[in-house]
């Protein structure tokens, strides 16, 4: 029940998805026009597919993100893990070329582990008492790798290349090109098995213990598939910033922190919210399009600042 | 049982605990009172393994604290800390039945689900079942708690200032529950106090504590006197004796 409405509202827009955009595609022509068809195929269902992946998701784990952090108001694209994910693929790039991608993608994933770890190090010593300062490093955090990935950039002379990670978007999305994000989107609904105990984490790291919950482990797992799953949608399509954030402030708010329940509507109206920003980036200047991530920077932003009014502000 | 055995324990270079030995029999209530910085819930906060041991040994039963797993731990022992802030957007039954995480690690069965109801119905929070612990009183928080904690089912319960917040009727309520599990369900529990009228009213076994130590020892009778008062609460209160429980007038 909880399921069914954002379930069927995924599903119309997800058939809107295959019949908006530049090229003209009528549910008629797909009988009549072979060249309907390949389009359908090699561009709408894999883009379509790919905004419901990604977007569930930048949700699932922006979720996660906030139980390890203890903090509400993080999200791993901006708070560092994005721009790591970032660096590792330049990284790449510059050092292995001509390794294949799933090279590539192993050492995207390694720098997002090592740069979502360092955030959370850092932030374990800021005093609790000062929930709002989490959120502020995590800004700085972010900007500074930004700012190291743009540095390397410019020094090797990619700031093009980089540009695509920088601001997500899915019209480069085709058959062929973004089948990594099934792995992200699996491995994010993997989580769900271990959701009880990434709860427990909520009650604070000691009363998780005193119920005999591996702590350490639990963290781990929990940094790994954050990595993981940031890795290869910055990788595939680009840093899409505020899903992570807004979603899941969404969605406890209504349904609270336990996980077990709330997974499933998040990665719901993850995918809900990327697919939708990505249909209008597509209506509103067409025949151009607006990349999902600026399109998601307007809608996200102005449900953040909705939250922060109208949520009490809780530690 | 639980053995205390040369524990002793600091913070940056500040004696908090000093060479600690206590033995607590299975059985029972034991009521740890001691004026504020006593040491009190560094102690608990070292049996419940969440603090980690710097000298001296502690066992539960045949489990060495620090050695032993916390799943094996936490089916033995169960602990509600001092402090009650919980930030989670929990509901109060959501709650409860974390409480029984060590049995079901994560997959509630209908035994889980009995002694939860049977829990929030002993605890008064069967109409609080589906709020969220932000949205509830600050006492029916601290009840949810220790629901959480007994919840657990283990044979060692220790509880840290469980009375706070509580209403006179909720506090009494409580102290008679655990009255009832000491005597006859023969668990353990082991309660920081600081009204020692209900320590005197519902505890076997009086443990007072003092700048690190243990100060005294005994029933309560014979532990609540004038020189407990001055000597180590620092403070002239007069003791009543009604009855044979001493009573003293704040
Ligand atoms: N994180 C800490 N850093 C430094 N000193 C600490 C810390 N935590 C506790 N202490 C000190 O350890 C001593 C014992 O603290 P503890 O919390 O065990 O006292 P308590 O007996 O439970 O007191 P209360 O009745 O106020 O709860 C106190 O003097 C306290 O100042
Ligand atoms: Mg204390």
């Amino acid at each position: 029940m909880r399921v069914a409405l954002p379930l069927l509202a995924l599903a119309m827009l997800a058939l809107l998805s295959l019949f908006v955009g530049a090229a003209a595609l009528t549910p008629q022509s797909l009988f009549t026009d072979p060249e309907a068809a390949r389009l359908l195929l090699v561009s709408r269902l894999p883009r379509t597919f790919a905004a419901i992946l990604a977007g569930a998701a930048l949700a699932i784990t922006g979720q996660i993100m906030q139980i390890l952090a203890r903090n509400r108001f993080v999200e791993p694209v901006t708070a560092g893990s994005g721009q790591s994910a970032a660096l590792g693929i330049l990284l790449a790039a510059y050092l292995v070329p001509a390794a294949p991608v799933w090279i590539k993608m192993g050492i995207a994933a390694a720098t997002t582990l090592v740069g979502s770890a360092g955030l959370l190090l850092m932030i374990r010593r800021l005093p609790p008492t000062q929930p709002l300062l989490v959120p502020l490093v995590a800004l700085v955090y972010g900007g500074v790798i930004g700012a190291g990935v743009t540095f390397v950039a410019y020094q090797s002379d990619m700031l093009q290349f980089i540009q695509t990670w920088m601001t997500g978007e899915l019209s480069g999305v085709l058959k062929g090109r973004y089948e990594l994000l099934w792995v992200a989107g699996i491995a994010s609904v993997a989580t769900w098995f271990i959701a009880d105990r990434i709860t427990l984490l909520t009650l604070g790291e000691e009363r998780a213990r005193s119920l005999g919950l591996n702590v350490p482990l639990i963290t781990a797992a929990g940094l790994a598939a954050i990595s993981l799953v940031t890795a290869m949608t910055v990788v595939t399509l680009g840093a899409i910033p505020f899903v992570g954030l807004v979603v899941p402030n969404l969605v406890a708010r209504i349904m609270g922190d336990n996980l077990r329940r709330s997974l499933p509507v998040s990665a719901l109206c993850g995918a809900i919210l990327v697919l939708g920003a990505d249909i209008a980036g597509r209506v509103v200047r067409a025949p151009f399009e607006v990349p999902v991530a600026t399109m998601i920077g307007v809608i996200g932003a102005a449900l953040f600042i909705f939250l922060l009014y109208r949520e009490p502000r809780r530690g | 049982m639980i053995t205390i055995r040369g524990v002793s324990y600091e913070i940056q270079g500040q004696p908090i605990l000093r060479d600690i030995d206590l033995d607590l029999p299975r059985g029972g209530v034991t009521a740890l009172i001691g004026p504020n910085g006593a040491g009190k819930s560094t102690l608990l906060s070292l049996i419940a393994r969440l603090k980690k041991l710097q000298s001296g040994r502690i066992g539960v039963d045949d489990l060495e604290v620090g050695k032993c797993s916390d799943r094996d731990l936490a089916k033995v022992l169960a602990i509600m800390p001092q402090s009650g802030h919980v930030s989670a957007r929990l509901r109060v039954g959501e709650l409860v039945e974390m409480g029984r995480y060590p049995w079901h690690q994560g997959r509630p069965g209908a035994h889980d689900r009995e002694i939860v109801a049977e829990t929030l119905t002993r605890f008064s929070l069967d109409a609080l079942r589906d709020r969220f612990l932000d949205e509830i009183s600050g006492g029916q928080r601290q009840r949810a708690l220790a629901a959480m904690a007994y919840a657990q089912g283990t044979d060692y319960l220790l509880l840290d200032e469980p009375l706070n917040n509580l209403d006179i009727a909720a506090a009494r309520h409580l102290m008679r529950l655990l009255r009832d599990m000491a005597t006859g369900g023969g668990k353990t529990i082991v309660i920081v106090l600081h009204d020692i009228n209900f320590a005197a009213a519902f505890a076997d076994r009086i443990v007072v504590m003092h700048e690190g130590r243990i100060a005294a020892d005994g029933a309560p009778e014979t532990i609540i006197t004038q020189d407990l008062l001055t000597g180590v609460f620092g403070t002239d209160a007069e003791i009543l004796t009604l009855g044979a429980r001493p009573v003293v007038m704040v």
